[in-house]
């Protein structure tokens, strides 16, 4: 069972998904909270869909604030990178200079690349946790 | 960049440190607290610059604030200043994604003690702390027998966060 915990959890960093930040909120479990990572991963996901939502319903008025996309884009990358989501984070970073430049259609499109990694992340790190 | 594995986590206990976090960020609050709970450092978490000065002026006291720069309502850079301006002489080390090299400056002018880039990590609180001198406040055979590499083999060291 240990192997296969193992496994998953290789696979998640060998496939880009995970980099050395979250082997950084492990090393901080402990008896105390032998769930610390879970709990951060929770607040993560609840957190983000919350900026995905104002970022989805500030595209769709069709009105580019790019000062504003830029600033929920800088708070997403901020708590991604915080917890260690690699290809999130990349596509954070993608999108924040598709603003810089002012270009919607880049916005647009990285922003639903974003939107599938973070759903695969999700279920990843669900899938993890479960067996862990 | 080599990360650094910490064989034994210290615990600070003994120092009696205190430390206030701010960040508008759940996800760091948890971190930073966490990190600042495994060292044995007791900490209160304010999730933005009013409120840290508020904190302050409630008449709590703290030997070290890591201080996040975007926040609501009150920012990083207004906060420390405000701070500094009551007479508050903690640490504040500024924690914060931002790294180019004129926010960086403004952060410091601020009235920073000290700089460090986000994600934090133990290895990088450990490195703030050193640079602070609370070592000072420890007695030395705790921080001795601590870091004596005898003791910590597997020890890597990342020469962007050494730890002395």
């Amino acid at each position: 069972m240990q192997r296969q915990v193992a496994l998953i959890k290789q696979s998640l960093f060998d496939q880009g998904y995970l980099d050395e930040q979250f082997m950084e909120l492990e090393e901080l479990q402990d008896d105390a909270n032998p769930n610390f990572v879970e709990e951060v991963a929770a607040l993560y996901f609840k957190d983000s869909a919350r900026l995905i939502n104002n970022i989805d319903q500030a595209l769709e008025r069709g009105s580019f604030d790019f000062n504003r996309l830029d600033s929920y884009m800088h708070q997403f990358k901020g708590s991604s990178t915080s917890i260690g989501a690699s290809k999130v984070k990349t596509e954070c970073t993608m999108f924040r200079e598709y603003c810089r430049a002012g270009n919607a259609e880049g916005c647009l499109r990285t922003f639903q690349q974003l939107k599938k990694e973070h759903a695969t992340l999700r279920k990843k790190l669900e899938h993890y946790f479960q067996a862990s | 960049m080599t990360r650094e594995i910490v064989n034994e986590i210290p615990n600070l206990a003994e120092s009696m440190l205190t430390a206030l976090v701010v960040d508008d960020d759940f996800v760091n609050q948890s971190i930073h607290h966490k990190i600042l709970d495994r060292l044995g450092i007791k900490n209160d978490v304010v999730s933005n610059g009013k409120e840290a000065v508020d904190v302050h002026c409630s008449g709590r006291n703290y030997d070290l604030i890591l201080m996040d720069m975007d926040m609501p309502v009150v920012n990083g850079i207004q906060a420390t200043k405000k701070l500094r301006e009551m007479g508050i002489e903690s640490k504040i080390a500024g924690v914060t994604t931002r790294a180019n090299e004129v926010e960086k400056k403004e952060f410091m002018e601020a009235g920073l003690n000290e700089f460090q880039e986000k994600p934090l990590t133990i290895s990088k609180l450990l490195s703030i702390l050193h640079k602070l001198d609370f070592y000072a406040k420890t007695s030395a055979g705790l921080f001795n027998q601590r870091w004596d590499k005898a003791n910590c083999p597997k020890v890597r060291v990342d020469p962007d966060n050494l730890i002395h």
